[in-house]
């Protein structure tokens, strides 16, 4: 297939009516409004259904309905709109109600501002909702692999009975790049999706009581709320196997940059030119932010690294707090940190790695 | 080999657009990595829009760069915001219909272009963009001619009656830039 010119925005909108989606609803927020404005024209073409709520809460509780019944259902939003939709997550999570939701973030807290920021990395991966859930979290740094998380998410959200959510940011909403989408999913398909729900799905169950399919948010006895958090928590667990992350230069890095999402791209770009100048840098990329890969940073050599920057659109930081448990004190950690709608400069992120290296 | 360029104006102006063609040009045409990145606040029509377009053989890091080869600058509030950013040896595309400001710096090139007037003349204000990118794909030789113009008569397949007049426009600016090499 040959390379189309999108919006993030829009192939993400695309690349889960790929996957199969064919429920969305969703309330407008800058700098997301492509994806319910993408999805209520492709919707009705696919044979799906498009619902503009009557707000973020009434979305993510449609979602929730229309997930329950097997279909394969997301919803979008940004910082603030998230905020709002987290009622709706932790019930999906503990109503085992599998999801797909894409956070376009922007600066906060509050209302914030409406210029791309990295500021809900610890909603994201620690607290979307009430209650301790987790799900897994994937932070893309191109169009492309924004298209091909959010397509992939659909099936790890099936698999596990949870939500998954796409952390991207006002960046990759906005900016147009050439991406390449993966295959459609035929209506056989996608309906071999929903029958293989059956077993717990509202698919239509006979009226006996112990055939019926049973959707709740919570539990009446202590003992059965604890057994589910014990599952979830097994289960989290599980998701070692599940971790992504890019690492370059590790062996020999006398400095290792580490970021995720938009910021690590010009990190990325930044470590090609600290080699050309003769330094040796080394790069670590999450692309799971939850599950965290905690363990690409024992790849680093701590002999000759002397030190780990931290570069995030976020003050104060908070990915970095999860990068000083991967490092665990082995060397110290520098921060290069820029917030509230300002974009990470690739020559703050040179200066401050060149810092280091004279200090 | 990477450039980055910067188009500012006024909201109206079409600075999105020129942007717009160029990237999705590049995408279309050749095996360049490309990004167009539009900055905007809450604004409308007759405030401030600027975008940012990187074209390179690498891997793109920022689609945002510090600092732009090239600037375009359609109104005269811009100049004055972008021209710190335009590196020493970049090229400074003006619309010198309204941009009538001395350039404070003597270590950029500079490329007049009156494409409001000329638009004017052509009976449409709304052409002074394809004008400009007609200017800028005759001055760089960024791309082809033929490929900007074959994802312009694309954009514009909806308008067909639109196309002469574009057409004209895009080649005005193309001589116009080619001229001032």
């Amino acid at each position: 297939m040959a390379r189309l010119f999108m919006k993030g925005t829009e192939a993400v909108a695309e690349a889960a009516v790929r996957a199969g989606c064919r429920f969305f609803a969703g309330y407008p927020i800058t700098p997301q409004n492509e994806v319910p404005e993408y999805l209520s024209r492709r919707m009705p073409e696919v044979g799906g259904v498009f619902i503009q709520g009557e707000s973020e809460v009434a979305s993510i509780s449609m979602v929730y309905g229309a997930a329950s019944a097997g279909t394969r259902s997301m919803t979008s939003s940004s910082s603030p709109g998230i905020a709002l939709k987290s009622e709706g997550i932790s019930y999906c999570a503990s109503a085992l109600i599998p999801m797909v939701y894409s956070n376009f973030a922007r600066g906060g807290p509050g209302v914030g501002s409406i210029q791309p920021a990295q500021q809900d990395y610890f909603q994201a991966t620690k607290a979307s909702g009430n209650g301790g859930f987790q799900m897994m979290v994937f932070a893309p740094s191109s169009v492309q692999e924004a298209v091909d998380l959010t397509y992939e998410a659909f099936d790890l959200a099936d698999r596990d009975r949870n939500p998954v959510c796409i952390l991207a940011d006002g960046v990759i909403a906005t900016m147009m790049e050439s991406v390449e989408f993966p295959p459609m999913k035929s209506n056989v398909e996608i309906d071999a999706i929903k029958e293989s729900k059956r077993e717990w799905a509202l698919v239509g169950h006979d009226f006996e009581k112990e055939k019926r399919a049973w959707i709740e948010p919570g539990h009446w006895q202590t003992k059965d709320m604890q057994k589910a958090n014990e599952d979830a928590a097994a289960m989290y667990l599980e998701w070692e196997k599940d971790i992504r992350v890019e690492e370059y230069g590790l062996e020999d890095a006398e400095i290792v940059l580490t970021s995720y999402g938009i910021s690590a791209r010009v990190v990325k770009s930044a470590v090609s030119i600290l080699r050309a100048e003769g330094i040796k840098a080394g790069y670590i990329r999450p692309i799971t932010v939850n599950p965290f890969p905690y363990g690409a940073y024992d790849h680093i050599n701590y002999d000759k690294c002397k030190a780990v920057l931290n570069v995030e659109m976020s003050i104060p930081a908070q990915f970095g707090v999860d990068v000083k448990v991967g490092v665990k004190d082995r060397c110290p950690i520098e921060h290069c940190l820029c917030s509230g709608g300002n974009i990470i400069s690739r020559n703050a992120v040179l200066d401050a790695a060149k810092k280091i290296m004279k200090g | 080999m990477e450039t980055n360029l910067c188009i500012a104006g006024f909201g109206g102006q079409g600075v999105m657009t020129m942007g717009k063609f160029l990237a999705d040009a590049t995408c279309n045409a050749t095996e360049k990595k490309v990004t167009f990145f539009p900055s905007y606040g809450a604004e409308q029509r007759g405030g401030t829009a600027n975008c940012y377009v990187v074209i390179s053989d690498e891997e793109i890091g920022a689609p945002l760069g510090d600092v732009m080869d090239d600037l375009v600058v359609m109104n005269a509030p811009s100049l004055a915001k972008f021209l710190p950013i335009l590196k020493s040896g970049g090229t400074l595309f003006i619309n010198s219909s309204i941009v009538s400001d001395d350039i404070s710096r003597s270590d950029v090139k500079l490329v007049k272009a009156p494409v409001t007037e000329i638009a004017l003349e052509m009976g449409n204000a709304k052409v002074l963009n394809v004008i400009m990118l007609g200017v800028y794909v005759g001055y760089t030789e960024v791309l082809e001619p033929e490929v900007v113009w074959e994802t312009i008569k694309h954009k514009l397949s909806s308008k067909p009656k639109l196309l002469p007049l574009n057409k004209e426009a895009f080649e005005k600016g193309l001589v116009l830039g080619h001229s001032q090499k």
